[in-house]
């Protein structure tokens, strides 16, 4: 097991843009902007409108990208509970 | 009201009205090079008396309008110009939704402009009104209007208000163009300094933002000048603005373009001099 599963909102209720490495992200149904750094935005986009524990996104994105942990699925499991305190992502 | 007084600048027209003569006359003073304001104002700024008795018994100047500040503290009849001015950007500040609105100082050359922001007391509004004397178009010294369709920074000139020691920089300009020495103010002395003519002639000419700057000034500092990431400037742009929020993906959209496409540095001064070397420098880069 690697915790709950989330999910976020489809693609389109976000609007994003890469800033030095960085993304900058309007979350359209809060009005709200974050400064997100990876594997955050990563993590959105594996979860759009499609729900998943840790392990499910690793998966995911684990083909394109590197998470740098020595426990991957802990990384995601924390950056998921920081995402669910942002309020984009919310428990499937 | 008693007194009115109707002001365009820029792209932004004033409606002033005022229970006193005395302001109205000083802020048309300052602005009487000024072209014909529109028949329409934008924001409507009105000077009250804060009971109806002190209109004449220690007069005490409430600033309302559109919006109000509920908490604004009255001011004195002396300082009724600043009342005006203040009047007039917290209408700005508070009701402004065709641009969006960054606090910020923005001057011009070339056809391009440099936008200066920075904490309150970063010397950005003096040094936007020394270039201004040095070659430069001072576009506003206060806030920078970023066009939400195209992108580019439009002009804002008010008179300029300069603050304690840096009214002294100002000696020599003509005298027309100074307002009177405003003593004992909220923010110590203030004297109000009307942008030079090119700046008055050319206000409704925007220009496509080409360098951000963010001074910092302290008489100790050492000259520097460091880069300074796109997402730390996206952070600090959405501070420095009033109406980010307000505006909703528009302004997101306004800001990330700007950010993504211009370039940005922090520079530390030690005086005016200095930051205009720093200017011209980085310009020329």
């Amino acid at each position: 097991m690697a915790g709950p599963a989330y999910i976020a909102d489809p693609p389109d209720a976000v609007r994003a843009v890469e800033l030095d490495g960085l993304t900058a992200l309007f979350h359209r149904p809060s009005g709200m902007t974050h400064i997100l750094a990876a594997p955050a935005p990563q993590i959105l986009a594996a979860l759009a409108a499609k729900a998943g524990d840790a392990e499910a996104i690793l998966a995911r994105i684990g083909e394109r990208f590197e998470i740098e942990a020595e426990d991957p699925a802990a990384a995601i499991a924390a950056r998921l509970a920081e995402l669910e305190a942002a309020g984009l992502v919310r428990r499937a | 009201m008693k007194h009115r007084l109707d002001l365009r600048i820029g792209p932004v027209s004033f409606r002033i009205g005022s229970d006193w003569r005395s302001p109205l006359d000083a802020l048309r003073r300052l602005y009487e090079t000024y072209p014909e304001p529109d028949p329409v104002a934008d924001f409507t700024v009105r000077l009250e008396a804060e009971r109806v008795w002190r209109r004449w018994l220690r007069p005490s100047v409430a600033i309302r309008g559109d919006y109000v500040l509920p908490d604004a503290a009255p001011m004195a009849l002396a300082h009724g110009l600043l009342a005006a001015e203040m009047g007039m950007n917290l209408q700005m500040a508070l009701g402004q939704k065709r641009f969006l609105l960054l606090h910020a100082a923005t001057v011009e050359k070339d056809g391009r402009a440099l936008l200066m922001t920075g904490e309150s007391g970063a010397g950005k509004s003096t040094l936007a009104a020394l270039l201004g004397e040095r070659g430069w178009r001072l576009m506003g010294d206060e806030f920078a209007l970023l066009d939400l369709a195209d992108g580019r920074l439009h002009p804002f000139p008010r008179a300029i208000s300069l603050k304690n020691r840096a009214i002294a920089l100002f000696d020599g300009v003509a005298p027309d163009r100074l307002g009177p020495l405003l003593a004992d103010t909220p923010k110590g002395t203030i004297r109000h300094l009307r942008p030079g003519a090119e700046a008055i002639a050319r206000m409704d000419e925007p220009a496509p933002p080409a360098l951000i700057l963010f001074p910092r000034y302290d008489p100790g500092f050492a000259r520097a000048i460091r880069p300074v990431g796109a997402a730390e400037v996206f952070v600090r742009l959405t501070q420095a603005s009033t109406n980010y929020v307000a505006l909703g993906e528009r302004g997101f959209a306004a800001l990330a373009g700007l950010v993504a496409a211009i370039p940005a540095r922090a520079i530390d001064y030690a005086d005016t001099d200095m930051a205009a070397a720093l200017v011209e420098e980085l310009w020329d880069q």
